[in-house]
């Protein structure tokens, strides 16, 4: 191959070095005027009055709007329909949208937002799973989901559990807590709006153009022909810009009304409130084992603290539980799952979307386990792992699959087995694995989940897809396969991505699924474009190879016309037969090992991170670059997740809305990490590629744990590790108390009865069913 | 502290903020170097240089994280030192040399930093990109041979989301060694 697996630089890495590149809040339409939200100061709160005509009189205020003039709901799932973009009822967290302002200067509309007065009804608020779990002292946060704060319950049992526990030789059983924490991209979430002849365009910071257009449409009433959104250059998603949101409808409302255009930047504070990010897990586990280290029986439960609304919840709940089978082959699992809502900014996916937390606790639940039965963690993993071409308990398939050679690459590379033996010293030992895109769309529908099209000419080649470039290179990689399939360079394409007026429809750049769905698209387009090429040269007598490009379009254009093709991308039909199903399955998994070296200070509990090795399964490197910089920036948000980044709340309030106190790696804190590719070829993913965005992430915040127990011999069962918790574990462990800091308990949860679910065949096929 | 009770927000009185919203901004004549350009602008005196280069002067090439001196995002050099846009006052910086990422390419000749940056993919949203690339000029002018430790001091106040920092470093190492 040509260009594929070469380590070019990114096709747009000229506008972002030169500081050229127009992120949202760089656009400056004339006459803008310029947005503010007025937002709750209560977690939870009835809404008795609002009273705007104040905010209105002040000169400069063109529009002010509440939630009367936003009423319908509109959420992300089709099944949680319940945000709004202003609030008029109910407000239920810190930070929820009440009004807007629409005026000429910034400091006008921040005087008019302080000019609304609003009456509210305090409410008793719900800031705990537990608490959630109670009767609430006042009101439900939602008047849906039950009982109490509950919003959704999971329970699914595959194969004889209670059968595969008798038969183990040791059963344990653990509890973990994984903290939530934030996306924290370095841009703030911005969205500027025009209205013109009855037609809004959106530019905005956002992952998913098309779910945008969606919830414009519902929300402003218009078809979604007199709508177009526009993603602008994008400073940094990580999953926190994958939801609609309240203020990408509110610029388009005020614009409608105003008939100018209107620009809203949140602040860095609002970017916290505005959140999506990494639930707050707890979690309890057991497993029985076999003598030799065999896995008999998993129940795994989770209760996952939601915030005030569903966002991806429903998914993410179903996902604490999906993905323990892809690495390991459970014979027997059963997965109940719950969410709660909380009043707190609602939670959501991030990198890794609700199964960092289950790996975090299954990898040391794992890890101790080995400790019990005096086999090493690598070699009891080593024996449990799943095995390519294979079909899951829970239905999922396995096709292609690294971890075998993951694991030995860091294992060897690090030199883990013959580890340096000092005082504060420990290694650990974490595996994992992805999604490359989820096998089911968000609303049920038949349709393809990328579209390519390809227009040639004399002038060149301009490839056209919805999928969005939020810097983890889905531009390059749409360029490198026309170019390849074309004989040309990926500068040589032409782009025009994520506008719904002009490119066909991408489901957008979340669950890793970019480079498998809209790379198979492309692939599709490419190659029957060169078809076309191919035929064209060979009426003229020449072959392919014996002219240029120019010459090959100016004949195909002579012969056919206008040159263009299309390509689409529909994921098979690999779902298991039982409701929810929906949630884990994937046209091909990635896999990732990991080894991390710490040295713990047992004075001041301070973990400094030496070096990371990590492997990472990514099928096919389309562009090695750009594979080891998903990799690299993968391990850096597992460490900070690990390591310091936490989002907590006291009295109802964040605790730290802040970029200072928000704690997240710096240059400094950052440690080598060496990385390795490790190519599986996927039969299905475009020249054999997977994903490499999000599963790298995975297995550092449980190896970090891991090399910790190793260092100081006590168990740290809860993320972050901060230096309070290394102390008190080390206090513990002095007074002879278990050596281990984490929950407690894992409180009663009125589970529904398990649906249970037959295995597959042992012989199932692996192709659709 | 949560007991059913009625509250009222803001009880601001309205003339107050109808008075605060049309203060007479006081606004002031500046004559600033910017990129070698002297520029003269009437702006109010209140606004930061981050406010005035982006909003007045159309350069938005440098980029905003949070507008309160914590991460770096809005660096630029103010006499070949870096410094945070969003904590200054342009009022103090008449005769200052003040540089942002469009001063940094000689015409259509992008500096080395620039070139190594794209060349080993150490810009991914490039959003905290033209921030550190001027932090990252200033070391090398001081120090033209940074040890790895020297370069993650020389850009410790500067955050990036997206890349892990590795690459970052080693782009700076290998702009460095083509800069001798
Ligand atoms: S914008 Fe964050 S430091 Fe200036
Ligand atoms: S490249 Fe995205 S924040 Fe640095």
């Amino acid at each position: 191959m040509r260009v594929v697996g070469k380590p070019l630089p990114k096709v747009d890495a000229a506008a972002k070095v030169t500081g050229r590149a127009l992120y949202a809040d760089d656009i400056a339409l004339p006459r803008t005027l310029h947005c503010k939200i007025l937002r709750s100061p209560h977690p939870h709160a009835r809404i008795l009055s609002i009273d705007t005509s104040a905010a209105k009189r002040i000169p400069g205020v063109l529009a002010v709007i509440t939630g009367l003039d936003l009423p319908i709901k509109f959420g992300i799932l089709p099944v949680t329909q319940d945000e709004r973009a202003l609030e008029h009822e109910k407000v239920r967290y810190v930070g929820d949208p009440i009004a807007a302002v629409a005026a000429t200067e910034e400091e006008i509309a921040a005087a008019a937002c302080d000019a609304i007065a609003v009456e509210y009804e305090v409410l008793e608020p719900v800031m705990s799973i537990e608490a959630a779990l109670q009767t609430p002292k006042d009101e439900r946060i939602q008047d849906y989901g039950g009982p109490n704060n509950v919003h959704k319950f999971v329970a699914l049992e595959f194969g004889d559990v209670d059968a595969g526990f008798s038969r183990a030789d040791h059963v344990r059983e653990d509890v973990f807590f994984f903290q939530g924490n934030t996306h924290l991209p370095m841009e703030q979430h911005s969205a500027i709006a025009t209205y013109v002849d009855g037609k809004v365009t959106l530019w905005s910071s956002t992952q998913v153009v098309h779910y945008v257009h969606r919830a414009l449409s519902k929300v402003l009433e218009l078809p979604m022909n007199r709508i177009r959104v526009i993603g602008a250059a994008h400073g940094g998603g990580f999953g926190g810009k994958t939801d609609p949101f309240a203020h990408e409808i509110i610029v388009c409302k005020l614009s409608m009304i105003t008939g100018r255009p209107v620009k809203c930047t949140l602040t860095r504070e609002e970017v916290f409130y505005a959140h999506r990010g990494r639930h707050p897990v707890l979690m309890w586990v057991r497993t029985g084992v076999t003598r030799d280290g065999r896995i008999t029986a998993m129940h795994f439960r989770s209760a996952l603290d939601g915030g005030a609304y569903g966002s991806y919840g429903v998914a993410s709940t179903f996902y604490t539980g999906a993905l323990q089978t892809v690495t390991y082959d459970i014979p027997a699992y059963r997965f109940e799952g719950c969410r709660v809502f909380t009043n707190k900014p609602p939670c959501g996916p991030k990198r890794g979307h609700g199964t960092p937390q289950p790996r975090f606790a299954l990898e040391l639940h794992l890890e101790k386990i080995a400790h019990d039965i005096g086999l090493d963690p690598v070699e009891l993993k080593r024996r449990n792992f799943v095995q390519p071409n294979t079909r899951t308990v829970n239905w999922l398939r396995v096709t292609s699959c690294g971890l075998e050679e993951c694991t030995d690459r860091v294992i060897d590379a690090s030199r883990f087995h013959d580890r340096e033996r000092r005082p504060g010293h420990g290694m650990g030992f974490a595996i994992s694995s992805y999604l490359s895109g989820a096998g089911t769309a968000i609303y049920w529908n038949d349709m393809p989940h990328s579209e390519v099209q390809i227009k040639v000419d004399r002038g060149g080649v301009t490839a056209y897809c919805g999928a969005m470039e939020i810097g983890q290179g889905s531009d390059s990689v749409l360029a490198t396969i026309v170019a390849e399939e074309l004989g040309l360079q990926p500068s040589d394409i032409r782009l025009v991505t994520a506008d719904t007026d002009t490119t066909p429809i991408d489901l957008g750049s979340y669950s890793s699924r970019v480079t498998f769905m809209a790379g198979n698209a492309a692939l599709e387009a490419a190659r029957k474009m060169r078809a076309l090429l191919v035929e064209a040269v060979e009426a003229s007598g020449r072959g392919f190879d014996d002219v240029t490009f120019e010459e090959a379009s100016v004949l195909a254009e002579a012969r056919f016309g206008t040159l263009t093709t299309a390509g689409s991308y529909t994921p098979p039909k690999i779902a298991g037969p039982y409701k929810g199903s929906g949630v884990g399955p994937s046209p091909a998994y990635s896999y990732s090992a990991c080894v991390v070296d710490v040295d713990a200070d047992a004075r001041t509990g301070l973990i400094r991170v030496n070096k990371v090795w990590i492997a990472h399964d990514v099928g096919r490197a389309i562009n090695p670059l750009l594979v080891e910089g998903q990799v690299e920036g993968s391990v850096y948000m597992g460490l900070g997740e690990a390591l310091m980044e936490e989002q907590a709340f006291r009295k109802g309030l964040h605790k730290w809305p802040s970029m200072l106190e928000y704690k997240s790696p710096t240059f400094l804190d950052m440690p080598e990490v060496e990385t390795f590719i490790v190519e599986t070829i996927d039969p299905e993913g475009p020249y054999g590629a997977k994903e490499a965005g999000q599963g790298p992430l995975l297995p550092v915040p449980p190896a970090v744990c891991a090399a910790v127990h190793d260092a100081l011999g006590v168990w740290i069962d809860e993320i972050p590790v901060t230096p309070e918790k290394v102390i008190e574990a080390l206090r513990r462990k002095e007074k002879g108390e278990p050596p281990r800091y984490g929950p407690q308990r894992f409180p009663p949860i009125p589970y529904p009865p398990t649906i249970k679910v037959e295995p597959p065949p042992k012989d199932a096929a692996i192709t659709a069913i | 502290m949560y007991a059913n009770a009625v509250f009222t927000l803001s009880n601001k009185d309205v003339n107050q903020l109808h008075r605060e919203a049309l203060r007479d901004v006081e606004r002031v004549v500046l004559t600033l170097d910017v990129n070698g350009e002297a520029r003269q602008l009437l702006v109010p005196s209140h606004k930061t240089l981050l406010e005035v280069l982006r909003e007045d002067m159309q350069l938005t090439g440098t980029k905003h994280g949070c507008e309160l001196g914590e991460c770096g995002t809005c660096t630029v050099l103010i006499d070949g030192k870096p410094q945070l846009s969003c904590l200054l006052l342009p009022i103090q910086l008449q005769g200052r040399a003040i540089t942002t990422i469009e001063g940094m390419a000689n015409g259509s000749d992008l500096h080395p930093l620039q070139v190594a940056f794209a060349e080993l993919g150490a810009a991914q949203c490039g959003y905290c990109t033209p921030g550190i690339l001027l932090a990252a000029r200033s070391l090398l002018e001081e120090n033209p041979r940074p040890a790895r430790d020297e370069i993650r001091e020389a850009l410790a106040g500067n955050l990036c989301r997206c890349t892990g920092y590795t690459k970052i470093l080693q782009a700076v190492e290998l702009a460095a060694d083509r800069l001798r």
